[in-house]
C-alpha cells in the first residue's frame, strides 16, 4: 500500500499538519467538494481531494478515520482548522493546483476508487 | 452545543403568552426581488406588497442574493400598509452556503453589503446565462442595472459571515437547509459546532415526516419555513411568530421561545 509519505514526495505537496506521521497507508481515493457526499461516499484510510478548507472537512475526515485530506487550489485553512486536524490525526496536505490535477495524479500513482 | 445554539424541543405553547402586547405575524423570511437574477420580472416591490398582504403576510424579509440595494425601496413600498419589511440579504459563503443576513434597519445592511461587495469576484454578470439585476424605486421604476455578478460566492466564511452579521446586529439564519444545493448540511455536512445561529430555514416543501428521517440533525434545531420567493405565488404565510412587534431582538426571543414569544409553523400536507 503507498503510503502518504510516497505520496507527498510524487505530487510535491505541502504538509500543513507536521506533527503527523506519514507512514499511514492509503487505500483509494475520494473527491468531492460536497461534505454530506464525502460522508455517504469516502471509506476508512481514503484520501480525500477537496477544495474545501472548513473546519467541517477534519471532522468529516475524522468521522471515517481517513488517511489524509488534498486541500486544492491553494486553499489555506484557518490555524484552528490545523490544531483540529492535528488533536485528531489527521494529515491536512495543500496544493495550488486543481481537483482534477490532484486525482489524474493520484491515480497516476496507481490510487484507485472505493465503491 | 455551543452557549449561542438553544436545542428546541416543541414549539412553546402560546397559552404562556401572558403579556397581552404579544400578537401574531404571519412571516416570510426570505423574498427575492428583481435583483436577483433568477427571480421574475413580477418581484417588484409594490406588487410584493400587495401580495404579501393578501396571502395573509405581516412580516417580510427582503433577501436578494449578496445585495441589499433593492431593501430600501422595499421597506418604503411597505410603509403604512401593515406589513413590515426587514432588510436583508441571502449570502452565499465561501462554502457555498446559503445564509439569510437580516437586519432591522437598512444602514447596518449596507455596511455588510459594502464588505461582501468587497469580496465578491470581480466578474460581470451574463444576462443571458443568469437573468438581469434590476435596481428598482418603491413603485418598482427601473433605476440601474447590477453589473456585477451576484449569482456567486462571497470570499468570506460562514463563521465569519455569523459573527459580522452579529456584530452589526443582524440575526444570521442558514437558508433552505433541507436543499440538495447551496445549503449548510448539503456543502458543510453538519452544524459547524458554535456556529451563533438560533434557527434554520427549511424550504416551502419540507415536511418534518420525511426531512427528519433524511436529516435527523433537524430536530435539534427551531425551523423557519420561508416561501424563497422568485415569483409572487411562492410567498408563504405558513410561519406565525407570537412576538409584542416585528423586530430582530423579538424573533430572537420567539425562536428560543422566551417570555411568552414563540412561533409556529404549518408544514404543507402530503
Amino acid at each position: 500500500m503507498i503510503t502518504l509519505k510516497e505520496i507527498i514526495e510524487a505530487l510535491n505537496l505541502e504538509l500543513l499538519t507536521p506533527g503527523l506521521g506519514l507512514n499511514r497507508g492509503v487505500t483509494a481515493g475520494y473527491a468531492s467538494d460536497l461534505l454530506s457526499c464525502v460522508m455517504a461516499g469516502a471509506k476508512k484510510d481514503n484520501i480525500w481531494v477537496t477544495l474545501q478548507s472548513h473546519m467541517n472537512v477534519v471532522a468529516v475526515a475524522s468521522l471515517l478515520s481517513l488517511s489524509a485530506v488534498l486541500i486544492t487550489e491553494g486553499k489555506r485553512p484557518d490555524p484552528e482548522v490545523v490544531a483540529k486536524a492535528e488533536q485528531e490525526g489527521i494529515v491536512l496536505l495543500a496544493t495550488e493546483r486543481n481537483n482534477y490535477y490532484a486525482v489524474s495524479r493520484l491515480s497516476g500513482l496507481g490510487i484507485q476508487d472505493e465503491p | 452545543m455551543a452557549p449561542d445554539t438553544v436545542p428546541f424541543v416543541n414549539p412553546p405553547s402560546p397559552s404562556n403568552a401572558d403579556d397581552p402586547r404579544i400578537g401574531s405575524f404571519p412571516a416570510d423570511l426570505h423574498v427575492h426581488t428583481v435583483l436577483s437574477a433568477c427571480a421574475e420580472v413580477e418581484m417588484i416591490p409594490p406588487l410584493i406588497v400587495s401580495q404579501a398582504l393578501s396571502v395573509g403576510l405581516r412580516l417580510l424579509a427582503v433577501t436578494d442574493h449578496n445585495t441589499g440595494e433593492n431593501a430600501a425601496a422595499m421597506v418604503e413600498a411597505a410603509r403604512n400598509t401593515g406589513l413590515h419589511v426587514l432588510p436583508g440579504m441571502e449570502l452565499q459563503t465561501r462554502e457555498e452556503v446559503h445564509l439569510l443576513c437580516l437586519f432591522d434597519e437598512v444602514f447596518p445592511l449596507e455596511a455588510w453589503q459594502e464588505e461582501v461587495f468587497r469580496r465578491l469576484p470581480p466578474l460581470a454578470n451574463r444576462e443571458d446565462l443568469f437573468g438581469p439585476q434590476w435596481v428598482v424605486d418603491a413603485t418598482g421604476e427601473w433605476i440601474r442595472t447590477e453589473e456585477r455578478l451576484l449569482a456567486v460566492s462571497a470570499d468570506i466564511s460562514l463563521e465569519e459571515a455569523v459573527v459580522r452579521v452579529r456584530r452589526l446586529g443582524g440575526l444570521p439564519v442558514p437558508a433552505h437547509v433541507d436543499r440538495p444545493s447551496f445549503s449548510l448540511f448539503a456543502n458543510l455536512g453538519l452544524v459547524p459546532p458554535g456556529l451563533a445561529i438560533s434557527a434554520l430555514e427549511v424550504s416551502r416543501n419540507f415536511r418534518p415526516a420525511e426531512g427528519f428521517i433524511r436529516r435527523p440533525q433537524l430536530r435539534n434545531w427551531p425551523l423557519l419555513a420561508s416561501g424563497d420567493a422568485h415569483r409572487l405565488e411562492d410567498l408563504r404565510a405558513v410561519t406565525r411568530f407570537r412576538i409584542v412587534s416585528p423586530c430582530l431582538r423579538e424573533i430572537e426571543m420567539a425562536l428560543r421561545g422566551q417570555e411568552g414569544r414563540c412561533f409556529e409553523v404549518d408544514w404543507p400536507a402530503r
